[in-house]
């Protein structure tokens, strides 16, 4: 922790950023995203298991970007997301530091990309542990349990778009829920446009979610919607072999077509 | 049942006017002539027009009140519902709410000196109440409408432009911009800030109205300005955008200002007093 | 009408509840899958709730359910016609246990909803609707119903105000001549009220919200706007588990030649909720939206409608998934 603060105070006085993205605890306790710019205020961070909300969703922030360069706290979901990020050109690797920390908490060094790179290449980038064991539980569904547990639990979204906002590949301008010449999906919050508006998500998802699980810790519902991301994040490693996130040159798998991809699953 | 405030008349598409190739106008007829009985508004007041199932637009009725049968709007395809409009044919049924919004004060006006500067797409709100004052001519004095568009295609009310330009009883300044014109353009070419300043309007006992896109506005109250005209004497419309049209919905306010209640029509002093939220 | 105060024992609210449900909507908390409180028609008795502080959603949406049919249409070129929804089917609904603050709300829904023109809608709606409030007797740390010039014993709202005591039993305050309705249908099982103590939680007062008023007439172009907001996601989550805010959309949807235009909730955190047709937008961040979400609340309502866009049941702050804690900054806005 005191390492953090440290690197925050030496990036902030030596101007190397003018913001850091970290997390500290509200007036509540409740931890949530923090923005230092004075480098007298770096001293309210902290990393602690609290700490999971990714950060990466204000890297396209305007008002954020408007503060200059970012240092960005990041465990490994964000570091994934950053290179989602890059990999899509929404940002750039110079506009950014990384402060990286480890799965066990402490302050990594990363220099550049290319050592990110290395510390995402030899992480476990499979869905996080907690809900491997929640996605098994479904799939022991059959069809029509699974469309029934779906109906329930989606039956309750109120289309508040918490689970698109909290998403940092959610970085459209203009979603696709907000076009209207056609209208794709029902703009009503019921059974049938919740669930168009959840399948449109998941599969704009397929292939780029790096399964943080932000969509769904942000439900105010508790809608367990990263469910549906992750599940695809399984499906398209099983296809394709990757894991979003984890290559500055990444090519999304849903829009590229290689001749050797597998075809098994096109009906 | 009481009074379904969301519920719009029926109106039948009387005839239709090709403006320019993206702006249209509609004559407007209430299908239930009760309807018709009952309906008034003034000049400077707006609607909500749908067509069923694709929702519903804001947009001024652009004739003047003066004028019983029908009501007029003028719009630009520009998204969902302006395209669908746009799609209709004669006979066809449009739905129509309103009137919501404010008037110009055009009481308070009597007796004095009209400056109507328009712009593009904005003569529509204006066109109301220039008719308006038009037809009851002989409580005004002056009358001058400066009104310009991009090219000689988009200017709007062609037919009118014609009849008010050959008035004796009107000064029409008609102006495209620069490289606008066609060569037998017999109007003035020039941006709307320019050609106003070269006809040099007397401020003396002269109200300005003024409605164009927020670049012409921004040149143009300079001008109006060095013209010795004061803030309270200018008017303009804001068009925010809107659902509901009478302060429920959410969406239009300007600080604590309805746009749909307490406007559509502000006076410079007005607006100079709102944030900066238009 | 005065209000009179008599005692319910525990076993007769019981009778009463299950009286009530025998023939009307009642709507009532329970503590759902998740451990949340969430509201339910018609639960049976032993799962209704005494204890929630607050349910994840408001119960808003009795008056305002997030989508609302305006019309039906048919549409057919020259011949097309509307069908008027029959606003006399809205069904008499009882609500069961809702806590001061969210019985509060309905009056705050009225002053937009009835201010100068009348929604049928909305205000049917509310004509139909019988509250049997209940005073709070835990809180906790996101409640500030003291801060907005409410209490945990407000009966604002309320037809009937259940308040626990010390003892077990309820005080019953009848507020209402709907509230009288409701016990004079059941004398027996009410009872001559002794002196009691009441149990009521203790909510601090965190700021004055005539002192926040009075700092946002001047606040427009406040540097607080942006540095509050930074970590604002721009979800409409605040909006849509609030009790107050009422914003909607407008909409069509259709199928074949029918359809219907309804309204549904809409959020003044979203960027296309302002968004002109020409790309312009006159909040177009995230800073603006805040600040257009407090300002509301806290300054044009009190001017434009008298009434006060919030009654501090703390959703807004607990629902957020970054905490962006509405007393908090409504406390600092005070001291700006």
């Amino acid at each position: 922790m005191d390492n953090l603060i440290l690197r925050a105070k030496e990036l902030l006085e030596n101007k190397t950023v003018q913001v850091v993205i970290g997390y500290e605890a509200g007036p509540t306790g409740v931890v949530r995203p923090a923005f230092i710019s004075d480098p007298a205020n770096a001293d309210s961070l902290i990393y602690d298991e609290r700490c999971v909300q990714n950060l990466a969703v204000y890297l396209t922030k305007p008002e954020v970007k408007h503060l200059g360069r970012i240092a960005i706290v990041s465990s490994l979901p964000v570091m994934r997301s950053i290179m989602m990020l890059i990999s899509e050109q929404q940002i750039s690797y110079d506009e950014i530091v990384v402060l990286g920390i480890s799965a066990d908490g402490v302050l990594l060094d990363i220099a550049d990309l290319s050592v990110m790179q290395g510390y995402i290449d030899k992480s476990d980038l499979s869905n996080p542990v907690k809900y491997k064991e929640l996605l098994a539980e479904l799939k022991k569904l059959t069809p029509a349990e699974k469309f029934e547990y779906w109906q329930k639990e989606l039956s309750k979204c109120i289309k508040c778009y918490a689970c698109r906002q909290a998403c940092p590949m959610c970085y459209c301008t203009r979603c696709t829920v907000e076009v209207n010449q056609p209208q794709w999906i029902s703009v009503q919050s019921n059974a049938h446009g919740n669930m168009e508006w959840h399948i449109l998500r998941a599969m704009h998802l397929a292939g780029r979610c790096i399964s943080c699980g932000e969509c769904g810790r942000a439900c105010p519902v508790g809608i367990p919607c990263h469910l549906l991301t992750m599940h695809l994040t399984d499906q398209v490693y099983n296809y394709f072999k990757v894991y979003a996130g984890t290559s500055e040159k990444m090519n999304s798998v849903m829009s590229t077509y290689e001749p050797n991809d597998k075809e098994s699953f096109i009906v | 049942m009481a009074e379904n405030i969301y519920k719009p008349y029926l109106m039948k598409i009387g005839s239709i006017v090709e403006e320019t190739p993206d702006v249209r106008t509609f004559r407007l007829i209430f299908k239930n002539p009760e309807d018709a009985e009952k309906f008034s508004f003034k000049a400077g007041q707006f609607g909500e027009y749908s067509v069923f199932g694709e929702g519903e637009s804001t947009f001024c009725i652009a004739s003047s009140p003066t004028r019983k049968e029908y009501i007029e709007c003028t719009f630009r395809k520009a998204g969902r519902v302006t395209n669908a409009l746009a799609n209709l044919e004669v006979g066809d049924t449009v739905g129509f709410r309103g009137p919501y919004g404010n008037t110009f004060p055009i009481e308070q006006w009597e007796g004095k000196n009209l400056l109507y500067i328009a712009g593009g797409i904005a003569l529509p709100p204006m066109r109301c109440v220039i008719w308006n004052t038009i037809d009851l001519r002989h409580k005004y004095k002056d009358i001058t409408i400066v009104y310009g568009a991009r090219t000689v295609g988009d200017l709007v009310y062609k037919q009118e432009l014609k009849e008010w330009s050959e008035r004796p009883d009107i000064k029409m300044i008609t102006t495209v911009d620069p490289g606008g014109q066609t060569p037998d353009w017999k109007g003035e070419t020039g941006f709307v800030p320019m050609v106003l300043e070269k006809a040099a309007p007397s401020s003396e006992n002269c109200i300005a109205i003024l409605c164009g896109p927020p670049v012409m506005i921004k040149f143009t109250m300079p001008v109006l300005k060095k013209l010795g005209f004061q803030d309270k004497d200018i008017y303009t419309t804001l068009e925010n955008r809107m659902k509901c049209g009478f302060g429920k919905c959410g969406r239009c306010n300007v600080g604590k200002v309805f746009v749909c209640k307490d406007g559509p029509v502000f006076s410079y002093e007005q607006i100079l007093s709102l944030p900066e939220e238009y | 009408m005065e209000t009179i105060r008599k005692l319910i024992r525990k076993q007769s609210l019981e009778k009463l509840y299950n009286n009530l449900a025998a023939n009307r909507k009642v709507y009532a908390p329970v503590i759902a899958a998740d451990k949340k409180a969430e509201y339910k028609y018609n639960p049976g008795f032993a799962d209704v709730t005494f204890d929630h502080i607050r349910s994840t959603l408001s119960v808003k949406n009795i008056v305002f359910p997030k989508v609302e049919n305006l019309f039906f249409y048919e549409n057919s070129k020259t011949e097309s016609t509307i069908t008027d929804i029959d606003l006399d089917k809205i069904p008499e609904v009882v609500l069961w246990g809702a806590h001061p603050c969210d019985n509060a709300a309905f009056d705050t829904l009225r002053s937009i909803f009835c201010w100068d023109t009348k929604d049928e809608f909305f205000s049917r709606r509310l004509e139909k609707l019988t509250v049997i409030g209940l005073g709070c007797h835990s809180s906790d740390e996101y409640c500030f119903c003291t801060s907005v010039g409410l209490s945990p014993s407000s009966s604002r709202g309320s037809d009937i105000l259940l308040t626990k005591l010390q003892t077990g039993d309820y005080q019953a305050e009848i507020l209402t001549a709907k509230g009288n309705e409701i016990v004079s249908s059941f004398p027996d099982l009410f009872e001559p009220l002794t002196d009691e103590k009441v149990d009521i939680t203790e909510v601090k007062q965190k700021f004055s919200h005539k002192q926040v008023t009075e700092k946002l007439a001047g606040a427009f172009e406040h540097e607080f706007w942006i540095a509050n907001s930074l970590r604002c996601i721009g979800c409409g989550a605040c909006a849509y588990v609030c009790p107050t805010c009422a914003c909607f959309d407008i909409q069509d949807e259709t199928k074949g030649k029918n359809g219907k235009r309804y309204r549904s909730w809409d959020s003044c955190g979203f960027g296309l909720f302002t968004l002109h047709t020409s790309g312009h937008n006159p909040r177009h961040v995230q800073s603006q939206r805040w600040r257009q979400r407090i300002m509301h609340k806290f300054s044009y309502m009190p001017d434009r409608n008298e009434s006060l866009g919030c009654v501090g049941c703390g959703r807004c702050s607990s629902g957020c998934p970054v905490d962006m804690n509405i007393a908090e900054q409504l406390e600092a806005l005070q001291n700006i």
